[in-house]
């Protein structure tokens, strides 16, 4: 890619964004929606284990992103789904831009939506289960980034691939969780570390998943020419 | 005259196998000796093994058949990726089953949360995952493509989540019996597990050559449907 072209790509990405948060504003719905999923699993999680106070501690991380990737499976369903109802994706196809400025644009806005949600969630999770989250609120953020980043990156992908499949709703999570198992594991990891009491940032965690969202961007990259082809 | 038809080499391929494969079994239960500790039991392990290693040949292959068929956009890589995908699901499969049958007897458990298990698992899952894609896409072409995508995907994140597991698993207290690994097979073991990788892997192509034929017939029966229907 010449200098112009990246200039045109990330014009295009920015336009894609742009268009991804004003649609989702107008109702919010999706926000909504994981939002209350989140809060749901975190409250049934209480009724099903009746953690003690240090339980609650050392169970909470893994809640907490078990809680985000179900949502994030839910969520990243319809970045393509709500495409297909007016066939407006055709129209995206026909844009004089890179396939992957328009997948890039999708993948921030997920990004996007997904952070929000998150972040409404971190304050209730912090009072329901009791940790202090404000003393290391920049790693915390920084491992939420990755993590989220990460997640958005294959699930915007596998969103686009899942809208051409039946069943759509049911594959994604399908085709979605189990690839993301490194996710998981590095994300709770490192939140578990960072909410123990040394309060440490588990760098081999981090570098973790700045590995994973660099491989799966080059290969989203690389291969989505291929996902919007006719 | 012989009216006859010649004996195809398909049927020789699957006969030399199944000589193999017996021999293999053979040697599993007569020609290895019995290991110290675990005795009789241990002698899954030349049947485990060697199915775990062909499942990541076959993986391998839908990976191979992934990047062929989107470079090549011909269909006959795209018989090789659900070929070689399937059959390497049966080959984790056994993995998956013949592991607790050991393990039971030797750790006393069937199962636990190891590094190697908890990957085999989640690559199993990721593979069940390409199947599933591509029985719910209906346009073949469609269906090829995302299905290339999704391998290759899931071929990236192997290494990964091994990775990721066996870290994870130093993290965290190991089972209390755990699985020691032994330095090293006696030569006369490794000789019984050469014998029997190499029945698995051939039967793993010979399958693999068949379920392709398969596709393949399926997809040309599915194409005539198609016209027979405009026509």
């Amino acid at each position: 890619m010449g200098h112009d072209e990246t200039v045109n790509a990330m014009r295009a990405a920015a336009i894609v964004l742009g268009k991804e948060l004003r649609a989702e504003w107008r109702t919010r719905e999706l926000l909504h929606t994981t939002v209350v999923f989140v809060l749901m699993v975190v409250v049934l999680f209480s009724f099903t284990f009746d953690p003690t106070a240090e339980e609650s501690r050392r169970y909470g991380p893994g809640l907490l992103w078990l809680g985000f990737l179900f949502a994030g499976a839910l969520m990243l369903h319809p970045s393509f789904a709500r495409e297909q109802v007016n066939d407006t994706l055709y129209a995206l196809r026909l844009a004089p831009v890179e396939p992957f400025a328009i997948l890039l644009g999708k993948t921030l806005a997920n990004l996007v939506f997904l952070l929000l949600a998150e972040l409404l969630m971190l304050p209730v999770f912090a009072v329901l289960y009791n940790v202090s989250v404000v003393p290391v609120l920049a790693p915390l953020l920084l491992v939420l980034l990755l993590g989220t980043l990460g997640m958005a990156v294959v699930g915007t992908v596998f969103s686009a691939i899942a809208a051409q499949a039946r069943m759509r709703e049911l594959l994604l999570p399908l085709l979605l969780l189990p690839l993301l198992t490194p996710v998981l594991i590095a994300s709770v990891e490192a939140t578990a570390g960072l909410l123990s009491e040394t309060a440490q940032l588990n760098l081999t965690a981090v570098k973790m998943l700045i590995g994973f969202d660099a491989i799966f961007l080059a290969a989203s990259y690389l291969l989505c020419e291929y996902l919007f082809e006719e | 005259m012989n009216h006859r038809a010649p004996i195809s080499a398909e049927v020789h391929a699957a006969l030399a196998v199944a000589l193999l494969m017996a021999l293999s079994g053979y040697a599993a239960f007569f020609l290895a000796p019995t290991e110290r500790t675990m005795g009789a039991i241990q002698r899954i392990f030349y049947f485990h093994v060697p199915a775990a290693w062909t499942s990541f040949v076959a993986f391998f292959l839908v990976f191979v058949a992934s990047v062929g068929y989107l470079a090549s956009r011909l269909a006959r890589w795209d018989w090789l990726g659900i070929a070689a995908a399937e059959v390497g699901l049966a080959f984790c499969t056994v993995v998956l089953v013949t592991g607790p049958i050991w393990a039971k007897p030797v750790w006393g458990i069937w199962w636990t949360w190891d590094a190697r298990l908890t990957s085999t698992f989640v690559l199993w899952l990721l593979y069940i995952g390409y199947v599933l894609l591509r029985r719910l896409v209906a346009d073949p072409e469609r269906r090829a493509v995302v299905a290339a995508v999704f391998g290759i995907f899931a071929f990236l994140d192997v290494p990964i989540v091994y990775m990721s597991i066996r870290w994870w698993r130093t993290q965290h207290p190991q089972p209390v019996i755990a699985g020691g690994e032994g330095s090293g097979l006696a030569p006369e073991m490794w000789r019984v597990f050469l014998i029997c990788w190499t029945a698995l892997l051939a039967l793993m192509l010979v399958l693999v050559r068949q379920r392709y034929r398969l596709e393949k017939l399926r997809q040309e029966v599915d194409s005539l449907l198609v016209e027979a229907e405009r026509g």
